[in-house]
């Protein structure tokens, strides 16, 4: 197995997505903390850019790399190998590779400019997301056979975590404004990793006082140590959730 | 050596395969010859794990192979679209086939590397070759590692006729070694001299398994494509 990692992790790191993406974000986070002189503000600015890009390049790059290596998943499904370690390898390689150009792009300039809590928690974030939205497009790929299906599929999830849901709990929270939200409100959280990110993050920054009662709320959920074991189980879940079904479904494929 | 009982397999509501009992032993050399879609190519996918059967069962060495994977360490494959990771060179793929699957007990069989002249195209990128010369590079890793069974799909569809009869000497050559030979050809004069035993498949069903003998008795015919078009004519089906 540790063999075939090494040839598609050889295979990405040559890729000029991935050293383009690598330097886009250096270059994005660099030039945000210099600008201003307060580096919570750039934490504030990298957040969208976390938040909103990191999910949408690791989702569709996943996918239409792992069409782009039926070729060899083929090859290698008629050699003694596993079908599982075959999935994994390939899982393995493609997070490896997004996960050291977040950690490159985003993680070493804001440890650099920043270091604060709110910081680490940021970087965590990517990491986290990152890993996600791979593990979708996992799934998204392995159920279709169609190409631009899958990535079809790819988008709309992106588009539904990043923007629509949003919309979902906005109109809840207008139709039900005269009943006590709060609590609800932390379980339609967790239904959406972005949120999930973008809530931890938010409460370790001077913002979260404008929040008003909710913001009170998840502050007094989310800044305990129960709350951030929360968030981090939640998220543990988004990325073998779609993992575990990718697998399953792999696993019976017929290629 | 591989066994195959009662396999059907269904895409959705199209059957592709129905029922297929049929046994294959080391030392035979078995055409599979059917019509297009008659599930050739879906037995050979069943046999390597790449299709799942919806039902039935096959044996590979009275070992059954669902959800198995290490038999295919005695099986060289040669699809017949051969379908290569495109940014590799020949040598980058040949070595990556020695990683995944390096022998301990066989040595390296590398005479078609020879025969074919690879070693002169080793640093051309897989999508600079024609598609002979990769169905070349695709017999090559068939054969690489001696492997106890051959599925060969086509695999003279697209040579040139010197390459062709290099192949087919090849196969010959194993064939005496006691191997097992599966192969599908539609070109049936390729298969004359190659093949002891005829599986002729039609709309996913087995239409009859007999040795060449058989057919040439049944016939009078002494051509591989005279007999089967003999049978086709006649509308005979030979029960098992």
């Amino acid at each position: 197995m540790k063999k075939i990692i090494k040839y598609i992790v050889i295979d990405l790191l040559r890729n000029k997505i991935v050293i383009g993406y690598t330097i886009f974000l250096l270059i994005l986070s660099a030039s945000i903390f210099n600008l201003g002189a307060d580096p919570s503000k750039g934490i504030l600015s990298l957040l969208n850019i976390v938040l909103i890009f990191v999910p949408l390049v690791s989702i569709i790059f996943s996918n239409i790399y792992l069409y782009n290596s039926a070729e060899f998943i083929e090859l290698m499904l008629t050699q003694p190998l596993k079908r599982k370690t075959i999935l994994l390898s390939e899982f393995a390689g493609v997070s490896s590779a997004l996960l050291l150009a977040v950690f490159i792009g985003i993680g070493i300039p804001v440890i650099i400019f920043d270091g604060s809590n709110a910081g680490w928690w940021l970087i965590i974030a990517a990491l986290f997301l990152t890993i996600i939205f791979i593990a979708l497009a996992f799934w998204a790929s392995v159920a279709t056979r169609d190409k631009s299906k899958g990535i079809g599929i790819s988008i709309l999830l992106w588009f539904y975590f990043a923007l629509i849901y949003d919309g979902l709990v906005l109109f809840i929270l207008f139709s039900f404004s005269d009943y006590p939200l709060e609590k609800p409100m932390l379980a339609m959280c967790a239904l959406n990793p972005i949120d999930l990110a973008r809530i931890a993050i938010l409460l370790k920054l001077d913002v979260s006082a404008l929040m008003g009662y909710t913001g009170a709320v998840f502050q007094q959920f989310f800044g305990s140590s129960e709350g951030v074991i929360f968030v981090v189980c939640a998220l543990l879940v988004w990325a073998v959730l779609p993992c575990w079904r990718a697998f399953a479904l792999f696993k019976k494929k017929d290629m | 050596m591989i066994h195959i009982k009662n396999l059907t397999k269904k895409y959705g509501k199209a059957t592709a395969l129905q029922n297929i009992n049929v046994a294959f032993e080391s030392g035979e050399s078995i055409a599979l010859i059917g019509p297009n879609g008659s599930g050739k190519t879906t037995l050979i996918k069943s046999i390597l794990g790449l299709v799942i059967p919806t039902e039935g069962n096959i044996f590979f060495n009275k070992k059954s192979i669902l959800q198995e994977w290490k038999y295919r360490n005695e099986i060289g494959y040669m699809p017949q679209i051969s379908r290569f990771p495109e940014n590799m060179n020949v040598h980058q793929l040949l070595k990556l086939m020695k990683d995944v699957r390096k022998d301990e007990h066989n040595k390296l069989d590398e005479d078609l590397i020879h025969a074919f002249n690879i070693e002169n195209i080793l640093n051309k990128t897989m999508s600079s070759l024609s598609g002979g010369t990769r169905q070349k590079v695709s017999a090559c890793i068939a054969f690489l590692f001696s492997p106890q069974v051959l599925i060969l799909d086509e695999p003279t569809a697209g040579l040139d006729p010197l390459s062709n009869e290099k192949l087919k000497e090849k196969i010959e050559k194993e064939k005496q070694k006691g191997k097992l030979i599966l192969i599908t050809s539609h070109v049936l004069s390729d298969l004359d001299d190659v093949v002891s035993q005829v599986v002729y498949l039609q709309d996913g069903k087995l239409m009859f398994h007999k040795t060449v003998e058989e057919l040439e008795d049944f016939t009078g015919e002494q051509k591989l494509n005279r007999m089967i078009a003999g049978i086709m004519n006649k509308q005979f089906v030979i029960s098992n």
